[in-house]
């Protein structure tokens, strides 16, 4: 099958690359641009791992196709940190030991940083509720909701 | 280890961000997919689509003639030969004569691309004799069921027994017959629990490599690297030394990376392929289908009761099946039933039994919450019909130091008693109930583990310390070694890197298992960093010119042991390590061993939920865990390990199992299905860390990582009796199962 050029900008930085037209956002990201930040947990939209914003919006990178990123813009686990500078809800997961394996961990990022922009003070429960497409086996959720919660406390501002 | 010293300590109990953190939060950490090589193919495997047939042929012509196609193996390119559990393991990574389940492999492709991979394996074609088949333990144990593997059973099998029973076992002490003729109240129930999977998110990967000259590397994702190179090295016919295996980061693993599945694979293909190395990743229905679930059992339990809830004795009989080969963990299960209570008389005995599902492999605690979920529903159940308190009634029988376990040894220290009382003093136990609510409570018991453990410590120039261990780190274990080391060495944390090391670099290391990693490369870092500040108080002796018996080491540094030794100002790490090249070379320690010194854990659960009538859901309202953790290391992840161990126990409760069609294919082999518990199901955990210390363990560690999943079981099906009356015996426990139990 033959391949599609695509061009598009990730993280700010416009890259381009072959696509088979089979071969979904994911894999784009992971094999042919070297970002395995973003990963493959189920291949079917269930657990999130592999979550990106597609021009602002929260998507699974595994549900969409390497070709529909052309001329958008891509955000990744790679560009939550800004010029070496951890974003709040980075920090906040070290510190609540809000990770175990830390495989489910750039895709709960990536999720949690897209609530915090469109609601800055979220509530335990839409924490919990936004979240739920985001499978963690690990921590039972606990330590990962209050570090949202505190993350969201110190982009507002307040003390925790 | 007597209290005075641990109240001496300075970051044993703290919690500092984990080493690791940052690699973590940044996308940088490299799991087992994350990595590439040079001329590297990608591997696709073609895939049993019944639960029981006969390949008659494999075809590859069409795959083989496919631009890209590298090379094709099947079992015919594995030796023969193999026998006991090596042959299991080869015949569970590579179906020989027969498929055993739905999800079994028949071959295995490399390509260019993972799409070319893909496309080659659907045109591999595979003739099959379907044969008839059974995935439930209560149809495989019926002496007319379809006999899965003739000539499997052990010597403990008895002769006239069924055909799929492969492993036979039975065990216990006291008159039973008595003890029962003694209690005032005798009762007897039946339970059933589904297979359940690990469900860790992270599918299984790897990266192999081998030559023709049988060496060969691996980049994998697994809990213990030594396992996957002896396993792999067996299955393949080649020596263990010339495969050098380098474990990934892990996206946990929960016991289900303690073996191999496919990993053989990747490296016949490589030699195949003329040593190209081959890329391997799992789908997440491969995952399912075709890695280690965990046994589904089928339990009768019966308990003698006094009227003041003293346990006269009891009885377990428990089958099992663990898919297509003898693995079910049903002694487990049997020793751990009734490990919390002071049992006068008990038997034991159990089925291990063969059914067309996947190899099951171990998962946290494998077998104690099968047994947990039916004793501790059983003595929940007599303790309310005596009308006693069911922590009362645990704490009349709890075992303490110096009983007879049920399943034989004496117990050493443990702290089963002190978590019943820390969670009848928790203020959830106060908290007002609703209509439709209830509280239940259940104990559960794991045995932890030593194992073979290799540790390397080196001091560097500048004074800071290197660990070099065997375990991967899977929820903070870099963390905790650097804790006790640094504390031993009398550093600061930050002066410690704790590195996970290939099997090039140290002495045989068993898995992250058992609960055994802060526990046992903890001890082994805490011995090496002890043999290490003995050579640098050596290095001191010699420069001060005293006996190295008169240098004592004191928050990081050599000193004279006392005015008799002579007036030295004390010797930095630093300073000794500076000049280690000139005064005698590398200052390092190492330790090696079988660590004996376990100590078990117990905890007691207290859920309270309620159900919904109409719908028959069930709401997990408040959640705590109590556990005894000897000493917590790093305490945020002795929690985390308790938080995770009762969410899988929550799901194992109320939503997951394994769902088989009549067509003995598996019907839920994605998340979308098999419904693991997401942020919205659950509220916070609350937790008790309990600290017995392990006389075993230098800081008193007695390992956390699987007591946890046990009690939610039970306690979660006491607490939905609680709420309405009806009494679940099957799990899960669905909103359909319990509306029935509701509507009945």
């Amino acid at each position: 099958m033959s391949k599609i050029h695509v061009t598009t900008t990730v993280n700010g930085d416009e890259v381009e690359f072959l696509a088979d037209p089979r071969e979904t956002l994911l894999d784009c990201l992971r094999d042919k641009l070297g970002m395995t930040g973003s990963k493959e947990g189920c291949g079917t939209g269930d657990c999130g791992a592999c979550s990106v914003t597609l021009d602002g919006t929260l998507v699974c990178s595994c549900l969409v196709l390497g070709v529909e990123a052309d001329g958008k813009q891509v955000g990744t686990i790679e560009g939550v940190a800004e010029g070496g500078v951890l974003h709040p809800l980075q920090k906040k997961f070290i510190e609540h030991a809000a990770l175990q394996c830390g495989f489910c961990t750039p895709g709960i990022l990536v999720a949690a940083k897209a609530l915090l922009e469109q609601n800055p003070n979220p509530t335990e429960t839409e924490v919990r509720y936004w979240l739920a497409g985001n499978l963690c086996r690990c921590t039972g959720y606990d330590k990962i909701v209050r570090a949202v919660m505190d993350a969201a406390a110190d982009l507002r501002g307040e003390a925790a | 280890m007597p209290k005075d010293e641990l109240k001496e300590l300075h970051l044993v109990g703290t919690r500092p961000d984990r080493p690791d953190g940052l690699d973590k939060v940044t996308g940088r950490a490299r799991y087992g997919a994350d990595i590439s090589a040079p001329g590297m193919l990608w591997a696709a495997v073609v895939r049993s689509p019944h639960a029981h047939a006969r390949i008659l042929k494999i075809d590859s012509t069409k795959a083989e003639a496919l631009d890209g196609v590298k090379a094709v193996v099947t079992r015919a390119d594995f030796p023969t030969g193999l026998t006991g559990e090596d042959w299991n393991l080869q015949e569970n990574t590579m179906a020989g004569e027969v498929a055993l389940y739905d999800g079994h492999a028949v071959a295995a492709v490399a390509a260019t691309s993972a799409l070319i991979a893909q496309e080659a394996a659907r045109l591999i074609e595979v003739d099959y004799e379907v044969l008839p088949h059974v995935t439930d333990v209560d149809d495989a144990i019926k002496p007319d069921a379809p006999a899965i593997r003739p000539g499997a059973a052990d010597a403990s099998v008895p002769e006239g027994m069924p055909p799929n029973v492969v492993r036979y076992i039975e065990f216990g002490h006291g008159d039973v017959a008595a003890g029962f003729d003694d209690a005032d109240l005798v009762m007897e129930k039946s339970y059933k629990t589904e297979a359940t999977h690990q469900g860790y998110i992270e599918p299984h990967a790897c990266l192999g490599q081998l030559g023709e000259d049988g060496r060969g590397e691996m980049w994998v994702c697994t809990q213990g690297h030594w396992f996957i190179r002896r396993m792999c090295t067996a299955v393949l016919g080649i020596e263990a030394a010339q495969l050098r295996v380098t474990p990934s980061e892990i996206g946990g693993g929960f016991g289900g990376k303690t073996t191999i599945f496919m990993e053989p694979l990747s490296l016949a293909l490589s030699r195949k392929a003329g040593g190209r190395p081959v890329k391997l990743v799992m789908s997440r229905s491969e995952v399912l289908r075709a890695t280690g679930p965990t046994a589904s059992a089928s339990m009768d339990v019966k308990i003698g009761m006094k009227k003041d809830g003293s346990i006269t004795a009891g009885r377990a009989e428990f089958r099992m099946q663990g898919g297509a080969f003898p693995d079910a963990p049903v002694d487990m299960a049997l020793y751990c039933a009734f490990a919390g209570y002071k049992m006068p008389a008990v038997e034991h005995i159990g089925y291990d039994v063969l059914a067309n599902r996947p190899k099951c492999a171990a998962y946290r605690a494998p077998g104690s919450p099968m047994g947990a979920f039916a004793v501790e529903s059983l003595v929940d159940e007599m303790s309310r019909d005596l009308g006693l308190d069911p922590i009362d009634v645990r704490l009349k029988n709890a075992v303490v130091e110096g009983d007879r376990a049920s399943y034989g040894p004496k117990f050493g220290s443990i702290g089963l008693v002190e978590c019943l009382e820390a969670a009848k003093a928790h203020p959830n136990l106060q908290a007002p109930l609703g209509p439709n609510q209830g509280r239940g409570v259940a104990c559960g018991y794991w045995f932890n583990h030593g194992g073979e453990t290799s540790v390397s410590m080196a001091i560097s120039e500048d004074g800071t310390a290197q660990v070099s261990i065997g375990t991967p780190d899977i929820g903070g274990l870099r963390a905790s070694i650097a804790l006790m080391t640094a504390e031993t060495l009398g550093i600061p944390y930050e002066d410690v890197r704790v590195n996970v090391v290939e099997t090039g670099a140290l002495g045989v290391n068993e898995p992250t298992h058992g609960s055994r990693a802060t526990f046992a490369s903890g001890l082994g870092a805490v011995e090496a960093a002890r043999q290490a500040i003995g050579e640098m108080c050596k290095r001191a002796a010699n420069e001060w010119g005293i006996d190295a018996e008169a240098v004592e080491w004191v928050d990081g540094a050599a000193q004279p042991a006392g005015p008799n030794a002579g007036k030295f100002p004390p010797m930095t790490i630093a300073e000794i390590a500076g000049k280690m090249g000139s005064t005698g070379g590398p200052i390092s320690g190492h330790h090696e061993s079988v660590p004996e010194g376990v100590g078990a854990s117990f905890g007691t659960h207290v859920v309270d939920v309620e159900v919904d009538p109409e719908t028959g859901r069930t709401t997990i309202l408040r959640y705590l865990v109590v556990q005894d953790a000897g000493r917590a290391i790093h305490p945020s992840y002795v929690e985390g390990q308790y938080q995770g161990g009762a969410a899988q126990g929550i799901g194992w409760a109320l939503n997951e199992e394994y769902v088989y069609g009549e067509d003995g294919r598996l019907q839920n082999p994605i998340f979308l299905d098999y419904r693991v518990p997401v942020a919205s199901d659950l509220p916070m955990i609350d937790t008790v860390i309990v600290e017995v210390p392990n006389p075993g363990h230098p800081y008193g560690v007695r390992g956390v990582g699987e007591t946890g999943i046990t009690p939610p079981l039970p306690a979660i099906a006491n607490a939905i009796h609680a709420a309405t009356g009806a009494r679940m015996r099957h799990l899960p426990m669905t909103p359909a199962k319990v509306l029935a139990a509701l509507k009945a």
